[in-house]
């Protein structure tokens, strides 16, 4: 198998940072922009493809349509109103979200449109009730500057949108999918970068700064799920591949090097294709139904589709394409593989191919007998997918298309990233443009005089918010940073000014447990959304009021992030760790004496520290470490005294 | 009037007629810091004069200020985005002859359209084959052949367009062709046509159905298609007649309701099921393939009919289409001017529908100009504006004055239909007490006998 000098093969990333808006209502209503888990009335709806967009989409809206899946929404009150259920025209945009992307349109020198238009964009998943989502340009054009080691980079901003966010998918079943309306049409700024080459930590770097910049700007929402980045990757000037879903920076760079590699591979297959002279008529040539060679067989994975009432099994004849679905460049690349996610996409399990099989349970006679029935020689290929009909109907098109794609090298096509930092197939990737007039808002001129007192907003560059943010709570730089980055931001901040003046919480333990603690956690796979902000300001005022100890922060953070309790009160008992009163302490200091009696009698005074050590163990974080010491030292003055 | 050029006026219409540009040309506008290319974009009509609009490469529109423009430049048309095609339309000539058929007559608001992503245009999709790729499973229920009669916002529609539509729905009625009309509507004021039609067109052999959309049908998220779906499998298959108003029953796009069309109103200015039967369950609810019948016809007017009788003209049926417009609808209110009232006979007006407070009241400040109106010849009737009940004007003293003083009380008449009904009652007799009659009889399920509680 390959390896892969990134350098060497043309790599090109393009950001788009989608960055919801702290403002106090949505984009076009004036519902709250706050999420819930709680919902109220619910209701459901079927999309359907305008008639001109029944044709862009091959085959994958039309299957949508054809599967007329049902749409189930949820709304919360407070969160979202006919606006919302596509029962009431826009409001007005508003115009706090507009102004945040002005601002934001200042600070990276970009061109002002002189009119806002807004636009629908047709999505038909169900994710908007409108069945589009409503967008404007506001600017293009632009730039930011990036520290890099030759000094400084500019990249180059394509545009700066400003739209309203999807709802929330709360599930996606077989028939229907359901979604929460409090974060359809959230405010957020989506701004579009010049693809740039360089290495995956240099293209990290971009996305910080610009995500530094916009947090500077103290206009945009925190926390998880405020900001998203879509990556577009290409290689050697091929296809864009747009990947959806880039939730945390230090998953970014894994994604596009495994992107990168994933193109690179798929080149080299396009390569072996080309040797074996394969032409596009030989792709998918003889199409055979096999439900019968099947019909018996003892696979597990071909039982359990043919217990689907009306499942059938299609093999499809690839002439010259043996061992090449299975052709392995990089380790995880495969076509058979590329096979098996966009199957998933139709809703089917994946597919069996011709370079895998024997195996799964399918012997060597039923892949003979496939063979002749499909009438394929030791040099043709075959792939075989099995469930409902017409599914699988569906299927076996975008099968073909895919294999003819792949002589090209890399399709263009949208994906999706997962936490792992790789990327699957998320559907075709829309050919042109879907957009037409939102004619139920008047088109917004921007004058000189709306921009006037927005440039006195233009945020404070990053190094300057960190300097200040270091002075003002007596942080040293590196936490500065590490708090100013986070999704805590607002959160710290909050804790500290809370503290009656004589706290003995410092702002820079906040700020360590807020960034180094929960990173800590969150390298160790614990989730941090169960851990809320709710939660968290919870924590530290039981620390305020002496019912915990600092210590057990980190522990209370631990067990609510590993879901195994639901609140703070049930992870306080849980753990056990509310403060000891002094006469438990009294009597927990005793049996360490008592437990140590030789060494104390050897050491005196000089046994201390160990004992403390011994107590701060035992005690597991129930008695703050200066009030142990106290007791400790008091005890053993008396016991050495009176010996 | 000044020239104008896809909405262009003044300044950017200068600019673009001295360039020789049109809309839908692909351009190149340079200002001091920028260039931007694109298509020219129309502009509409109500926007400022200073912009003109491109639609960018990205599909985004953005306005420029013509003040800013240094240069602008036509460039020969870019290739255009390429739009593949459904791979197999269902044309109008495949549609099984076995279905039963119907005309559809449009009169304005686009229950089927087509969006032009070029040009960002919205229009209505107006042949057979173009209703079947807008709709396709339309095809399962019936033949749908259709006409476009008018193309006006309801609002725009008044007498004498209700009389247009039922000469032709009548025309189509008669040639015995179809199993059902349906007449594609603006929904502002659709209620008030199906009032007419349910008063000019009587013993209808067919079904006709009033159908429009809250949703404009060049969304994905249009009630059109639904909407249009259950009138078609109504007018097709329920063996019902008269003449209806088919929109959703609920917010969710499941459950289309089937009103009679005399007893239906706009209650909502924009949610789906802004469409309710006052005083009276729906007819019908089509939920998916089934129509489950509610509420046959109060007036009995509606028959079960043999389907294999479907296609036969009526032999009772009448089309009386004239409609008198003298008739004012007045809303009482507290401080209500009864000089609205005398204006209204010295300008002619041969009838007042009053909508009155509660049982069916007006202050006494109006009960001389009422009593002069009625002396001259004028028909003056009671509805409320409670919208729900009926008027009952035996109750209180007010109520019995203005009987006394020979005002017509209409029982549950919706007022909005109390007001066509006299339009068309005054076009049909020149007799007052004949018109009275006329107004207190049930004709078309516009009195209900009783409401369900």
């Amino acid at each position: 198998m390959a390896t892969l000098d990134l350098a060497s093969i043309g790599l090109k990333v393009g950001f788009e940072i989608h960055q919801q808006l702290a403002t106090k209502t949505k984009l076009f209503c004036e519902c709250s922009c706050s999420e819930t888990d709680k919902y109220g009335y619910a209701f459901t709806r079927k999309l359907r493809p305008t008639q001109s967009e029944l044709g862009i989409y091959d085959p994958a809206a039309v299957f949508e349509f054809k599967k007329m899946r049902t749409t189930k929404y949820y709304s919360a009150p407070g969160s979202s109103c006919l606006v919302e259920a596509d029962e009431e025209p826009p409001h007005e945009v508003s115009k706090e979200a507009l102004e945040s992307a002005l601002v934001f349109s200042l600070a990276l020198r970009s061109r002002i449109v002189d009119e806002v238009h807004v636009m629908r964009k047709i999505v038909i998943d169900g994710s908007n009730t409108s069945g589009f989502q409503r967008t404007m340009l506001v600017a293009n054009g632009g730039f930011v500057e990036i520290a890099d080691k030759q000094g400084i980079k500019r990249v180059g901003v394509q545009t700066i949108c400003l739209e309203e966010d999807a709802a929330k998918l709360i599930s996606d079943g077989e028939t229907a999918r359901e979604y929460g309306l409090d974060r359809l049409g959230v405010p957020l700024v989506e701004i579009a970068l010049e693809p740039i080459s360089g290495t995956p930590e240099e293209m990290v770097q971009v996305a910080l700064t610009l995500g530094r910049l916009l947090r500077a700007s103290k206009r945009v929402a925190r926390g998880l799920g405020s900001i998203r980045q879509d990556v577009n990757v290409s290689i050697q000037n091929g296809p864009v591949v747009e990947i959806k879903g880039v939730q945390q920076l230090d998953q970014l760079a894994k994604v596009i090097e495994h992107e990168a590699k994933r193109q690179h591979g798929l080149i080299m297959i396009a390569d072996r294709i080309k040797a074996a002279g394969v032409s596009l008529e030989q792709i998918g040539d003889r199409l055979e139904d096999i439900t019968n060679v099947f019909s018996q067989s003892d696979s597990s994975m071909v039982k359990k589709i043919l217990s689907d009432k009306g499942a059938i099994f299609k093999a499809i004849r690839i002439r010259g394409f043996a061992g090449i679905i299975g052709f392995e460049p990089y380790l995880g690349i495969r076509l058979g593989k590329e096979l098996g996610e966009l199957v998933r996409f139709y809703g089917l399990g994946g597919v069996f191919h011709s370079d895998e099989l024997p195996g799964y349970g399918i012997d060597e006679k039923q892949v003979k007998d496939v063979r002749d029935r499909l009438q394929a020689s030791s040099r043709d290929a075959f792939v075989i997918v099995g469930g409902r009909q017409e599914i699988v109907e569906y299927a076996i098109q975008a099968i073909i298309q895919r294999l003819k794609a792949a002589m090209a090298g890399v399709p263009a096509e949208t994906r999706a990233a997962t936490s792992d930092g790789r990327t699957v197939f998320s559907r075709p990737r829309p050919g042109a443009a879907r957009m037409y007039p939102e004619t139920d808002i008047p088109t917004i001129p921007v004058s000189e005089s709306m921009l006037e007192p927005l440039y006195g907003l233009v945020p404070k560059s990053w190094e300057q918010e960190i300097n200040l943010l270091a002075a003002k709570y007596g942080l040293n730089r590196k936490l500065a940073e590490q708090v100013f980055d986070s999704d805590y931001l607002a959160l710290f901040e909050e804790i500290c000014s809370s503290q009656k003046a004589d706290s003995k919480i410092q702002p820079t333990f906040v700020a360590s447990k807020l960034t180094e603690d929960i990173v800590s956690l969150r390298r160790q796979k614990l989730d941090v959304s169960s851990l809320t902000e709710d939660m968290i300001r919870e924590i530290f005022e039981r620390l305020a009021r002496g019912v915990i100890t600092k210590e057990s922060v980190p522990l209370v953070f631990e067990k609510l992030m590993k879901k195994e309790v639901g609140s703070v009160n049930d992870a306080i008992s849980a753990l056990g760790i509310s403060v000891l009163t002094d006469a438990e302490l009294d009597k927990a200091l005793d049996k360490v004496i008592r437990d140590n009696m030789p060494a104390i009698k050897q050491k005196g005074m000089g046994s201390i520290g160990m004992l403390m050590g011994r107590s701060m163990a035992a005690l597991k974080g129930r008695a703050d470490g200066n009030r142990v010491n106290a007791m400790l030292k008091e005890k053993l003055e008396k016991l050495l005294a009176s010996s | 009037m000044p020239e104008s050029n896809g909405g262009y006026r003044g300044a950017s219409y200068e600019l673009l007629s001295a360039k020789g540009i049109s809309v839908g040309d692909s351009i190149i506008i340079r200002t001091s810091d920028s260039e931007v290319a694109g298509l020219l974009m129309p502009r509409y009509e109500s926007a400022g004069a200073d912009h003109i609009v491109i639609k960018l490469k990205s599909g985004y529109n953005a306005g420029y200020e013509v003040s800013k423009i240094r240069e602008i430049i036509k460039v020969p048309a870019q290739e255009g985005h390429q739009y593949q095609k459904l791979s197999n339309p269902i044309v109008a000539s495949q549609v099984k002859d076995t279905l039963p058929q119907l005309a559809l007559i449009s009169t304005g608001g686009t229950i089927a359209s087509k969006v032009d992503y070029r040009t960002g245009g919205v229009r209505a999709a107006l042949t057979a084959s173009e209703l079947y790729s807008s709709v396709p499973e339309l095809a399962r229920y019936a033949s749908i052949e259709p006409e476009m009669l008018l193309n006006e916002y309801s609002e725009n529609l008044g007498p004498e367009q209700w009389t247009l539509i039922a000469d032709k729905i009548a025309e189509k009625v008669r040639s015995g062709k179809y199993s059902g009309v349906l007449v594609s509507h603006g929904t502002d004021t659709m209620h008030y046509t199906a009032s007419a039609l349910s008063f000019a067109l009587q013993n209808l052999p067919v079904p006709v159905v009033l159908v429009g959309a809250q949703r404009s049908s060049d969304r994905p998220s249009s009630d059109a298609a639904l909407n249009l779906l259950g009138a078609t499998i109504f007018a097709a298959s329920s063996g019902l007649t008269g003449v209806f108003v088919s929109m959703h029953a609920g917010t969710s796009d499941d459950v289309i309701a089937c009103h009679t069309g005399t007893r239906v109103r706009k209650n909502h200015t924009s949610r789906r099921d802004a469409f309710e039967s006052i005083d009276a369950s729906p007819v019908a609810l089509i939920r998916g393939d089934s129509i489950e019948v509610q509420n046959p016809h109060p007036t009995g007017q509606i028959a079960v009919k043999n389907k294999a009788a479907y296609s036969v003209t009526g032999e009772n049926f009448t089309a009386r289409t004239r409609f008198d417009k003298r008739v004012a609808l007045m809303k009482f209110y507290p401080g209500f001017d009864p000089s609205i009232i005398s204006w209204a006979v010295s300008a002619g007006y041969r009838g007042i529908i009053l909508e009155g407070t509660g049982l069916g009241h007006v202050s006494r400040a109006c009960f001389p100009s009422l009593q002069a109106a009625i002396n001259s010849g004028v028909l003056v009737c009671m509805t409320s504006q409670c919208i729900w009940g009926r008027v009952r004007m035996t109750v209180y003293d007010t109520g019995r004055d203005l009987l006394d003083m020979g005002v017509i009380p209409l029982s549950d008449m919706i007022p909005e239909t109390a007001v066509v009904k006299a339009m068309w009652a005054l076009a049909n007799t020149k007799d007052l007490k004949e018109a009275k009659d006329i107004m207190q009889s049930n004709i078309a399920g516009e009195i209900s006998r009783s409401i369900p509680i």
